[in-house]
């Protein structure tokens, strides 16, 4: 996949409370929650971005809470893909398996700035910031996380076992 | 080669051997959500065509988080809830039966040691306390798994801490779990189980052992484990007679680091906002005045917990600017304190005795703060906005230091009201 976008840059430890504060989660709708992306470490946020910027970061991006609202929140902005140095665990599932695409490339990270434009291409673990120039590999996904990726998410996948297995049940 | 009891459950889960960076898929013994995570797990469910979840038995729901509801919407989503939890005949707990699920779980003896336990909750990692691999995930992980009975797990290396020494006064669980976050960070273990062992870990009470577990997330571990000794036995033996296979590291295991810790001269700690790493001795910050105290949560509010707030609250006055509120992590503790009077004490101190309830751990209600407010908390997280406005402050603290600082009006320790 490639994804062109206008760089949000954000610090380390980023946690799921400020990226959806938790008095928000009384409801799963992308678009209602992404209201509220990012609203208590910038109250201008979401008033800035624009579907497909790029959210960029440091390390431990998405630490906290397991909330899938907090992904949610970020694709219901329209935001393409995250750019981290690294994540918390839970955070990079959950987006994968809602289809967020989050990227890992701590160069990339590091260097670029608010309004930079990065293309990046998933499929060759590319990352080019076109101000400066410079070109940052990423890491890759393990070919079990592809998979998931390939499926469109995780139901994806899930309802398609559950389907040929219900299949093969009723052939039996 | 060896195996930590990290990769020896997950082994057995796998039906193969597994080693740490592996993808393994791995059966599951329980499978967790709440009011907040589960009507994105049950949509996403139904996505799947199936009618049933796989093990009505091994699926739990737990209204917690905003419930007795607090508004309209959250009666929905507990709602949405309650009704599949019921048609799917899946284990669940009415208000005034349940509490808050870190809490109600082992209460009722589902949580055991060998088994592994995922939850659409971060602090799911709670149940390491019994010798369980248990860890966090989203909704949609939970929907699947409800789905399929198993997930997918990258085999995660051990972290072994060392624990050496015997544990001053008034220092227990908490204060362990803060020191150690405060000397690795809150990405000191990320990915990787943290393993609990040492002379002092073997003394600590069971209790303890799960306030630590429950904040393994906070250090950016998977998961938290100890081992499974007498004491474990005991707690169980008075909530369950189901039998269950402990799983011990061997001798020559490998960990990715071992850690070591003296804590014999520890003292009561707190963690200033807004990281759980950002650790002080309590006595040491200075005159930190706070609004309110908030004593419960699934990191401790358990009656061990409510035992020692009651004993420096017994006649004495909560602060006349301090609202203090202590909440019992379920039914059964809030039964329990009643019954040996420390409901009294704590009311009659001026605090605030509550139902059941996650409430303001996460900002919910039943204490959310104002912009400017400063709170102390024995909960797990003190991010900017956690417990209300992004200008609030959060401190974590362990209970005794709680009641010391709802008392004083500042954060100090129980020394310091002498
Ligand atoms: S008490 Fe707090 S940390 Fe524990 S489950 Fe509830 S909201 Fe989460």
């Amino acid at each position: 996949m490639l994804i062109r976008g206008r760089v949000w840059k954000f610090g380390d430890d980023v946690d799921t409370d400020v990226i959806i504060p938790a008095r928000y989660l009384l409801t799963s709708d992308a678009k209602e929650l992404a209201e509220h992306v990012m609203e208590d470490l910038d109250p201008d946020f979401v008033g800035k971005v624009r579907p497909g910027d790029i959210i960029v970061a440091g390390k431990n991006f998405g630490c906290g809470s397991s909330r899938e609202h907090a992904p949610i929140a970020i694709k219901g902005a329209g935001v393409s893909a995250v750019v981290a140095a690294s994540y918390a665990r839970i955070f990079f599932r959950n987006s994968i398996n809602i289809g967020l695409p989050v990227v890992e490339a701590p160069e990339a990270a590091l260097e670029a700035e608010d309004g930079d434009i990065l293309e990046i291409d998933t499929d060759e673990g590319a990352v080019l910031n076109t101000r400066t120039g410079r070109s940052y590999s990423s890491a890759r996904y393990d070919d079990y996380i592809q998979q998931i990726i390939d499926a469109g998410g995780l139901m994806e996948a899930v309802t398609r076992r559950v389907q040929a297995r219900l299949a093969e049940e009723r052939q039996a | 080669m060896g195996q930590t009891m990290t990769e020896k459950i997950l082994s057995r889960a796998a039906g193969r051997e597994v080693h740490p960076g592996e993808i393994a898929e791995v059966a599951v013994d329980l499978v967790m959500t709440n009011d907040i995570t589960a009507p994105i797990s049950i949509r996403e469910f139904k996505r799947t065509g199936l009618e049933r979840v796989f093990d009505p038995t091994k699926v739990v729901f737990v209204p917690d988080h905003f419930v007795p509801a607090k508004d309209i919407k959250a009666a929905e989503q507990a709602k949405v809830m309650r009704e599949f939890a019921r048609e799917q005949g899946a284990v669940y707990w009415e208000v005034g039966r349940a509490g808050i699920e870190h809490v109600v779980l082992p209460e009722n003896g589902l949580t055991l040691p060998g088994q592994v336990i995922i939850g659409a909750d971060s602090h799911s990692c709670t149940y390491g306390a019994f010798n369980a691999f248990s860890t966090g995930m989203g909704s949609t992980d939970i929907a699947a798994s409800m789905a399929l009975g198993t997930t997918w797990v990258r085999v995660p290396p051990t972290i072994k801490f060392v624990y050496h020494g015997t544990l001053p006064e008034g220092v227990g669980g908490k204060d362990l779990i803060l020191y150690t976050i405060g000397q690795i960070g809150v990405d000191g273990a990320l990915y990787a189980a943290m393993e609990f062992t040492g002379e002092t870990i073997d003394a600590l009470e069971v209790d303890g052992r799960i306030t630590m577990a429950n904040m393994a997330i906070e250090a950016g571990a998977k998961s938290g484990i100890f081992g499974c000794d007498d004491k474990t036995r005991a707690w169980l033996a008075n909530v369950t007679d189901r039998t269950y296979e402990p799983a011990e590291s061997d001798p020559d295991a490998r960990y990715e680091r071992v850690v070591e810790f003296d804590v014999s001269t520890l003292k009561p700690l707190v963690a200033l906002p807004h990281l759980p790493s950002n650790v002080h001795a309590a006595d040491d910050v200075g005159d930190v005045r706070v609004d309110q105290v908030v004593i419960g949560s699934c990191t401790n509010g358990r009656l061990s917990d409510l035992r020692e707030v009651a004993k420096v609250l017994a006649g004495r006055q909560v602060h006349a600017n301090v609202r203090c509120i202590v909440i019992p992590g379920s039914q059964e503790v809030a039964k329990q304190a009643h019954k040996e009077g420390l409901a009294d004490i704590f009311m009659e101190s001026g605090a605030i005795w509550s139902t059941s309830t996650c409430g303001p751990c996460l900002g919910g209600y039943m204490g959310v703060l104002a912009k400017g407010e400063r709170c102390l908390s024995t909960t797990n997280r003190n991010f900017r906005g956690r417990m209300g406005h992004r200008e609030a402050e959060v401190i974590l603290a362990g209970p005794q230091v709680a009641a010391a600082t709802a008392v004083l009006g500042h954060v100090a320790s129980p020394a310091a009201l002498n």
